[in-house]
């Protein structure tokens, strides 16, 4: 883990730094004023000596100051945008795993009836609709014609609707397919047989039985569908107007805010790399097999 | 029930059978070859064949559509802005007054232009790395595949993103962004097989036969696990293109003057609110396009699943 970390720092630290020229040229002023901004933001110095300095910096928690808005740095934009980002991206979560657990149980269950297919029908399209244009369209049909929720903008409950449900729809969907295809195959399996042989009640065999070992699967692919919910949030908060980290950080690519982007981008790789991290731990605390696993090496 | 009626079972009923020295042993059936195989049980899927209808359709737009349409996917006319579809503009017009039949064609073709590029390169790359990964194992596997899992835990869109910031936009950058860690999928995979393959006699008689590594990895460890590679393609294919259509939304994607579906729906959506047309044809494009290839990949892999024959 520490070792992607590194990769990403060094390898995005030394791709910023490879773009031609310095920030302050294209703005009209001489060349003194020029040299002092630089000495300013320790650009002066040789670029091994930046990477150090910026490296510790990082260590202490630093991700940088922004070189086009004065007094703006990383770290404001993480406070300010990061509760939301969070708040929308758990929200969008909570939407997929219940209802993608819900519907792929469902469809596991009823296999080969219309439930079924309804419930696959709905994870097709969360897979063929991109986020994006599932909220223009949401935004469109459900907040401008029925006037049903509104348009953009972060105020309270209402508004987080919509650009949730957009966010968390990829993932529902790929969830309810993973689960169907787990309780088919779980099932199918000769424990459940002897569940049944022994005269345990449907509830018990489905809740403790299938639906216990067919989630083991789905936690495994938690890890890329939580990265899958924080980069499809840069688009959905630039959309419905939502004053999180991922709009910001679209902002300072349109911007070129190179030091913004720096900062950002080593932020959201250091999330990701951590939430996927997590990930293991609760696999291992979810299937006991691997916690022996482990404790025998 | 069932004693009483085994009694009347008498021993008359039974008539010896004829046998006659191998019959038992012809093969009834024509041989069928591995791939027509695949290509029968393709066939009997039907959202795979719908799958296949889309694609070709999706094909017809992209190389049939600009010779139907007297209009040039470049041409403005401010004029023409903002027209609703009619007999002239089948589509209509976006806010420069640009024919947007002509336009969803063009954004068809360099959106399947950048995803099957895209495709081919993690391809070769990943089957190039997965394959010497996997056939020479040891120390040379623990430290390629130590690479492949810094990579693999890197997210794929923050470094698209950062190096179209530095190379800044093009055709090729957006491709290049698409394939920098997106190889590594496949090399997983094409590793994967080639390390249950190669413990099989026939690599073992060819390198009795003298053939060389490249020739075993190339001629014999690849195409046996070509099926795998396939599936895999079928599913990077969207998902470039998706790329794509997501790094044109905030601004990275293709360059003007070429235009994705991707920049299609970004135009669309800034004038939603008024001509809802502009975005929901290329959406329903975009749809299409995941549509048709998640279809044909669902049904290729069952189709090539030996375990699902019947």
């Amino acid at each position: 883990m520490l070792a992607a970390l590194w990769v990403i720092v060094t390898a995005t630290f030394f791709l910023m730094h490879a773009i031609p020229g310095d920030p302050f040229l294209g703005e009209k002023v001489t060349e003194a004023i020029r040299q002092n901004m630089l000495r300013k933001y320790g650009l002066d110095k040789p670029l091994w000596e930046q990477y150090v300095i910026y490296l510790g910096n990082l260590l202490r928690g630093d991700f940088g100051t922004s070189l086009k808005m004065l007094h703006r740095s990383v770290n404001d934009m993480i406070r300010d945008g990061f509760p939301v980002s969070a708040l929308l991206g758990l929200e969008a979560l909570a939407y997929a795993v219940t209802l993608g657990l819900l519907l792929g149980t469902v469809a596991g269950f009823r296999h080969n009836t219309w439930l079924d297919y309804l419930a696959m029908f709905v994870a097709l399209i969360g897979i063929s609709v991109p986020g994006f244009i599932m909220g223009g369209l949401m935004q469109y049909v459900i907040g401008l014609k029925l006037r049903w929720l509104p348009i953009a903008r972060w105020e309270g409950f209402r508004y987080t609707i919509m650009p949730a449900a957009a966010l968390g729809l990829g993932t529902l969907a790929v969830m309810a397919r993973m689960m169907r295809t787990s309780v088919l195959e779980v099932t199918s399996q000769d424990y459940i047989k002897t569940a049944k042989a022994k005269g345990l009640s449907q509830r018990e065999i489905v809740f403790r039985h299938v639906l216990r070992n067919a989630i083991l699967p789905i936690v495994t692919i938690l890890g890329p569908l939580t990265a899958g919910i924080v980069t499809g949030s840069f688009v959905i908060e630039l959309i419905f107007g939502i004053p999180g980290l991922g709009k910001y950080y679209v902002q300072s690519i349109f911007n070129r805010d190179y030091t913004l982007i720096l900062g950002t981008t080593i932020f959201y790789a250091v999330l990701l790399v951590f939430l996927n991290f997590l990930v293991d731990v609760a696999y291992g605390i979810i299937d006991p097999r691997i916690r022996l696993m482990r404790g025998r090496e | 029930m069932r004693l009483a009626s085994a009694q009347e079972i008498t021993q008359d009923m039974f008539e010896p059978l004829q046998l006659r020295a191998g019959e038992g042993e012809a093969i009834t059936r024509p041989p069928i070859s591995y791939w027509r195989e695949v290509a029968r049980r393709f066939r009997r899927n039907r959202l795979a064949v719908a799958g296949l209808v889309i694609l070709v359709t999706l094909l017809a737009f992209a190389f049939i559509g600009p010779l139907l349409t007297p209009w040039d996917p470049r041409e403005q006319s401010l004029f023409d802005t903002n027209k609703p579809p009619s007999a002239e503009h089948w589509f209509g017009t976006d806010n420069l007054g640009r024919d947007l039949f002509a336009r969803l064609c063009y954004g068809i073709k360099i959106s399947l232009f950048v995803g099957v590029m895209a495709a081919l390169i993690d391809l070769v790359v990943g089957v190039i790395y997965g394959g010497i990964s996997g056939y020479f194992g040891g120390v040379i596997d623990d430290v390629m595949m130590r690479i492949v899992d810094i990579l693999y835990g890197i997210p794929y869109i923050i470094v698209a993103i950062l190096l179209l910031v530095v190379i800044g936009p093009g055709l090729w950058s957006v491709i290049l962004a698409m394939t920098i860690t997106g190889w590594v999928g496949m090399a997983r995979l094409v590793r994967g097989q080639v390390l249950q393959l190669k413990e099989q006699e026939f690599v073992l008689a060819a390198r009795v036969l003298g053939a060389s590594h490249l020739g075993i990895i190339l001629r014999h460890l690849i195409p046996n696990a070509m099926g795998v590679i396939i599936v895999q393609m079928t599913f990077t294919i969207p998902a470039a293109i998706f790329g794509e259509a997501f790094l044109s939304f905030i601004g990275l994607g293709v360059p003007l003057p070429l235009a994705s579906l991707g920049t299609m729906a970004n135009d669309g959506y800034q004038y939603l609110r008024i001509y809802p047309y502009q975005l929901i044809i290329p959406a329903i494009a975009i749809i299409m396009t995941m549509l048709g290839f998640n279809f044909v990949g669902d049904g290729l892999r069952d189709a090539l699943d030996p375990k699902l024959r019947r």
